[in-house]
């Protein structure tokens, strides 16, 4: 059962002469909820460019279940089971939110770049996309161009939008940023849901969430991770505290 | 006006097939019923102007809708689509040529298919080059395949025929339905079969998991991506079957005319394209062919009763894209809310008080620029000058006067009016808004 599904063994990345991620080697162990937290420029949302293949790594390995995707380009590694989330929405601004749910489907439904189905006739790909329309609360705005929700509403669809299919191992950047009380204790519901037998890697700010969700913790702090391990084991832990827990309390 | 415009208020996508069908058929209909209206009865013969008007809509509807899977569904603007349209010609003129000899046993009813075909693996070859990029380096490349087809056109002497084009004769007597071609009324309805045939499918290719998928890389290609499309692909695939149709266009054009030239290959083409997407619309699926119809009017028609009609398309175009960039389609969408609201009576009289200065500028406008025209050119022929009706001297003062004052004083009424115009529909459509405010 401690099968990594996702390994990173040394993975370094630079931008230009600045060496963002320093040597970061973790292993996201499979069915864990894991949760990434540290301070703002650390190289969170940067490690997640590289594991989903945004960026290419300057050196290092990382691996999916065992093989290397650390030299492919996002729609292979999604492919292969990754699913990610962005921490700035990135949606399709003129298609309804249902279009938005249904496209991110289409893939994993098989139907590839088909141009022989109608997309109105699939009926387990509508099911499908109405049933996570319902998930992410968002029924009622069903043929709104997405581009006019609400900020909220757009930060739900991109959940929504990273968890529809059957991706193994899903990347959330900051999914509640932004977001309510009320609504983000749907979101965390939601999301626990969703990731059920799958693999979750999440940046997260806010430590309730953290905490709620999350089995194990990572530290990162100026491209490293100083600590990781269980909540329990995190929240004693003095470097973190001194680096970062205690900062966000004070 | 803009504010009303944006592409975000767009209706999303419909999914349902059956309203555009129905509506579809009904034009069919419509279009071959179209030639009667100008028979006449007593030399029982078709107008040969109108029917060669009414084809040459039918193709360009084709070649706008062939170019709108590209630049509205797929957000990629192209300047060398006339490449397909012309190859297609191309094909289709020694196709024409091999039937007729009989080498080719195919009717000639399934010529501009093969053509687009045949188009189709040229736009294979040219998009694998083109659809790496997107965005500007897209637009380059396309404007560089643009010319070097049309630089190719004039070298190659032996598939282009040189300066002279490539020309043949219709009248094959190979036809599915034993038609000879002899009369411009059976080409007319060989068109309208095509066309019929042509939007169909390419409205039914906005219904699939790839037109959906071209829709999102136009929007957010990055996100495609983590979604496990390779967005080059689907600009690929989009690509060649944009070929494939204007493709068929052409091929109907060089039946239509039994020649074909280097203009139909040439850029001032492919900015037609441009031109009749635009002004038509790119966001609803028949925006194109509504711009396909006004600009062919405008090249048909006002080409035969003024030199500067292209001024008038370029003034058109201009205006459209200031002052209605979602197109003519556009402008009937944004009523479409006061429509279901049953609030589209209360508009008739500021529409009149914006159509009568709109008319009086217009008339304006179109003698400063005849007038200025026959000074430049008419003149020099030894033409006379008839504006609206009325001979016209030129060299007098007068109607220099007062077109340019109609110009001038409707321009500045127009604008007035349109001011008033803004502020009322701006306050009708916040009207609307509590009703839709539920679903907020
Ligand atoms: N594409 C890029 N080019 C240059 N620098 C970048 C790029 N992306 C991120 N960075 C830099 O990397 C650092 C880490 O950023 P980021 O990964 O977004 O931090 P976090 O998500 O932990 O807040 C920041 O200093 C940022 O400026
Ligand atoms: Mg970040």
């Amino acid at each position: 059962m401690t099968e990594a599904a996702i390994r990173l063994n040394d993975v370094r990345k630079q931008f230009g002469n600045t060496e963002i991620i320093r040597g970061v080697t973790l292993d996201i162990v499979k069915g864990e909820r894991h949760a990434i937290i540290g301070p703002n420029g650390a190289g969170k949302t940067t490690l997640f460019n590289l594991i989903s293949g945004r960026f290419p790594i300057t050196s290092g390995e990382i691996s999916l279940n065992g093989q290397r995707i650390d030299a492919l380009p996002p729609h292979l590694i999604k492919r292969r089971g990754l699913s990610r989330s962005f921490q700035i929405t990135s949606i399709y601004p003129r298609l309804s939110t249902f279009e938005n749910l249904r496209c991110a489907l289409l893939w994993n439904q098989g139907y590839k770049y088909s141009f022989w189905h109608t997309l109105s006739r699939q009926k387990e790909l509508n099911a499908a996309a109405e049933h996570l329309l319902e998930e992410i609360n968002l029924t009622a705005r069903r043929d709104v161009p997405a581009g006019l929700l609400a900020y909220a509403e757009q930060r739900a669809l991109e959940i929504g939008m990273t968890v529809a299919g059957d991706a193994t191992v899903i990347l959330l950047d900051e999914p509640t940023a932004g977001m309510s009380h009320s609504e983000t204790d749907y979101a965390v519901a939601l999301i626990h849901r969703m990731t059920e037998g799958r693999t979750l890697l999440m940046v997260e700010h806010d430590m309730k969430v953290v905490f709620d969700l999350a089995n194990t913790i990572s530290v990162v702090v100026y491209g490293q991770v100083i600590a990781s391990g269980k909540p329990t084991e995190i929240r004693a832990n003095r470097a973190v505290q001194e680096a970062y827990l205690g900062a966000l309390e004070a | 006006m803009s504010t009303t415009l944006r592409a975000g208020a767009m209706p999303a996508p419909r999914s349902s097939l059956v309203g555009p069908i129905f509506r579809i058929f009904l034009i069919f209909a419509l279009c071959m019923a179209l030639p009667w209206l100008f028979y006449n009865y007593t030399t029982g013969r078709h107008s040969g102007f109108m029917l060669t008007m009414f084809s040459q809509m039918g193709m360009m509807a084709i070649f706008a809708l062939s170019y709108n899977m590209l630049m509205g569904q797929a957000g990629l603007l192209s300047f060398g689509h006339a490449v397909f349209f012309g190859l297609g010609g191309y094909f289709c003129i020694h196709l024409l040529t091999a039937a007729g000899g009989g080498s080719l046993p195919v009717p000639l009813e399934i010529l501009p298919l093969i053509a687009g075909l045949c188009s189709m693996l040229v736009a294979i070859v040219f998009g694998y080059m083109a659809t790496r990029q997107r965005a500007t380096a897209f637009a380059m490349i396309t404007m560089g395949i643009g010319e070097l087809v049309a630089t190719a056109a004039v070298m190659f002497h032996a598939f282009f025929g040189g300066e002279g084009g490539v020309s043949s004769d219709r009248m094959i007597d190979r036809s599915l339905f034993g038609l000879t071609y002899s009369q411009g009324v059976q080409v007319y309805y060989l068109i309208v079969a095509w066309s019929f045939i042509s939007i169909l499918a390419m409205l039914y290719l906005t219904t699939t998991p790839l037109g959906r998928m071209a829709n999102a890389c136009r929007d957010n290609y990055e996100r495609a991506q983590f979604m496990g499309y390779d967005p080059k692909f689907v600009r690929f695939i989009q690509f060649a079957l944009s070929g494939l149709f204007a493709g068929i266009a052409g091929g109907l054009s060089a039946i239509t005319y039994e020649i074909v030239t280097f203009d139909s290959v040439s850029g001032a083409l492919s900015a037609n394209a441009l031109l009749m997407v635009f002004i038509g619309g790119t966001n609803a699926f028949g925006g194109p062919i509504l711009g396909a119809v006004l600009i062919t009017l405008m090249q048909s028609g006002v080409s035969l009763i003024s030199n500067s009609w292209l001024v008038y398309v370029g003034v058109l175009f201009i205006g459209m894209v200031t002052f209605a960039p979602a197109g003519l389609a556009g402008l009937i969408a944004m009523h479409s809310p006061l429509q279901q609201a049953g609030r589209l009576k209360p508009l008739i009289v500021p529409y009149i008080r914006i159509v009568v200065p709109g008319l009086v500028t217009l008339i304006g406008f179109v003698g400063v620029v005849e007038l200025l025209s026959f000074k430049t050119i008419g003149a020099a022929q030894g033409k006379k000058l008839v504006l609206f009706g009325n001979p016209i001297d030129a060299t007098t003062a007068q109607p220099w006067l007062i077109v340019t004052g109609m110009f001038l004083l409707g321009g500045l009424w127009l604008w007035r009016e349109g001011r008033w115009f803004h502020t009322l529909w701006e306050a009708m459509m916040a009207d609307l808004k509590p009703k839709k405010g539920a679903a907020q």
